[in-house]
């Protein structure tokens, strides 16, 4: 690790206007995957801006019936909140469904959003990898790729991301909200990350210095159901092989309102738009509901290594959405 | 006069108000076995997956490996030390350190301080009823959660134990809670 300096600015201003200030600053949320990555060498800051003593650690209802989520909230506190367990469980399923106890009393909401790839070869400074130095290569395409991505992939980067947090919010339709040099935006969760194409260095269309303030939950329809369903390589504590975040609502048997997210499978959470399109205004069977997953996965490219991915996050969302859908 | 690559960090550990000059990457973990000689906490993976680092922090469980000393200036530590009885108290153990005790047979002891605090952390959140992936999402949001041993397993998941011995581990959290 390179010598840090350190600063903990009490407000948003004067922790956009500190990282402004230095070219190798960073804002330091629970640090659960920077200080990670500093130790690894991949990630070399020479400034920490410490954002959580910021006021940002709140999670408040809106008159509206949306909740607003603070940057800083820990992802216990998240999955522990009495409205987002009675209201939206997926939310409150992804995140219990990540990493372990400890890790999620440190870890926020917007350093989970921004939690950089698993992937081996990004964190092996001996090999190539275009995320961590573009123009290098991409040990992946040829390597052991069994944990990457079948969806939205490129010949630069075929890595995942590894949030299970943002998969939920992805299927709520949340927003993003943003304070930066340039003043405040809100961008949908389902366009924060990016696809890798020839740029995979950047992860999210967040600009340099940017801050992530909140995360916008709007209403949901009365009489929605939601699930969050992940598979792993064991039990608890790991990584998502693939993963599926649904939210549905139906009225007399009718699809009146839906939204499935996969994880696991793509650089960003992996909206199922061709699955929404087949269920909306039907009543759904398992026929029809396994066709629509199908219209979806059809588009799948897997690796040498991965494509038990495509098979798996077809059952995962068959079950899911068939358990949310029955009469 | 500090150089910006350093600062003065204030702590209370096991009770005792604590300070030390401090480089910024200095790890909580670090902390805490190289300057305040607390080497109860062990230093495992360095990564957060195995939790043998794993203290109280605010009264919440946490990795100290991955935790910059320097951003948990003011805040409260308690190490399995502080778990052995405060100074005072006539040394009186921790009943899970008791249980851990009476059922130490497979074990070399590297991951009970991790365990430990992980097990004291994780009571109190089922007690002020926090959920885990496991439990029922039909029950009250503010009931206390019952601790199966579903409940045990999956809440302890971040402390690995090489030995074998967690079946042991899960049996002695058992005790204490009945
Ligand atoms: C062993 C292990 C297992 C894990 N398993 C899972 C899992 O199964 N599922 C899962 O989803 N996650 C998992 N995680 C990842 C974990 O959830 C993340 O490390 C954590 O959520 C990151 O949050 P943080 O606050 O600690 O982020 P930090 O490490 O503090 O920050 C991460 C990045 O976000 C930036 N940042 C932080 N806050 C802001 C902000 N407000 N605005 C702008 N930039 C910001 C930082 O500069 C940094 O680049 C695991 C981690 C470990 C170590
Ligand atoms: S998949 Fe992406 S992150 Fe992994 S080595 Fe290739 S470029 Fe790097």
């Amino acid at each position: 690790m390179k010598p840090l300096e350190y600063v903990c600015p009490r407000t948003v201003a004067e922790a956009a206007a500190a990282h402004a200030a230095h070219p190798e600053a960073r804002y330091l949320g629970g640090g659960t995957n920077l200080v990670d990555l500093m130790r690894l060498g991949v990630e070399r800051p020479e400034l920490l801006v410490d954002i959580t003593r910021l006021p940002l650690d709140r999670i408040e209802e809106l008159p509206d019936g949306g909740l607003r989520i603070g940057a800083t909230v820990r992802n216990s506190d998240l999955a522990a909140h009495p409205l987002v367990r009675a209201r939206r469980a997926v939310l409150s399923q992804a995140v219990l469904s990540g990493a372990s106890g400890q890790l999620r009393n440190v870890a926020t909401t917007a350093g989970n959003l921004l939690q950089r790839t698993r992937c081996g070869y990004f964190h092996d400074l001996g090999r190539a990898c275009n995320k961590r130095v573009p123009g290098s290569g991409c040990a992946a395409l040829e390597g052991v790729n069994r944990d990457h991505a079948v969806l939205g992939h490129s010949a630069h980067c075929v890595a995942t991301h590894p949030s299970d947090l943002a998969v939920a919010l992805a299927a709520l339709d949340a927003v993003v909200e943003l304070a930066g040099p340039g003043g405040g935006r809100g961008v949908p969760a389902t366009e924060f990350h990016r696809l890798p194409g020839d740029r995979p260095e950047r992860d999210t269309v967040i600009e340099p210095g940017e801050l992530i303030t909140g995360v916008l939950l709007p209403p949901l329809p009365d009489g929605t159901v939601t699930r969050y369903r992940k598979a792993r390589e064991r039990a608890s504590h790991a990584f998502a092989l693939a993963s599926v975040a649904a939210v549905v609502q139906l009225e007399d048997g009718v699809v009146r309102h839906v939204a499935v997210a996969f994880g696991g499978l793509a650089h960003r959470p992996w909206r199922a738009r061709r699955t929404e399109a087949a269920l909306l205004g039907t009543a759904p069977t398992a026929e029809s509901v396994a066709r629509a997953v199908e219209a979806e996965l059809a588009e799948a490219v897997p690796l040498r290594d991965n494509a038990y991915k495509v098979t798996l996050a077809r059952d995962l969302a068959r079950d899911v959405l068939g358990a949310l859908t029955a009469p | 006069m500090l150089p910006p690559t350093h600062s003065r960090v204030t702590l209370r550990v096991n009770g005792v108000t604590r300070t030390a000059e401090l480089d910024h990457r200095t790890t909580l973990l670090e902390l805490l076995r190289e300057h305040f000689a607390l080497t109860g906490s062990k230093k495992g993976c360095d990564q957060g997956r195995c939790g043998t680092c794993t203290v109280l922090l605010d009264d919440r469980r946490v990795n100290s490996c991955l935790l910059l000393a320097v951003a948990q200036d003011g805040r409260e530590v308690v190490t399995v030390e502080g778990l052995a009885g405060a100074p005072g108290e006539d040394g009186q153990l921790h009943p899970l350190l008791r249980a851990f005790n009476d059922r130490d047979e497979l074990r070399c002891d590297d991951c009970a301080p991790g365990q430990l605090c992980s097990a004291v952390g994780m009571l109190d959140e089922a007690r002020s009823g926090q959920p885990s992936v496991v439990t029922d999402t039909t029950v009250p949001v503010d009931a206390p959660v019952r601790l199966t041993t579903a409940e045990i397993r999956e809440r302890l998941n971040g402390n690995l134990c090489r030995c074998g011995a967690q079946a042991r581990i899960v049996e002695a959290v058992r005790e204490v809670i009945v």
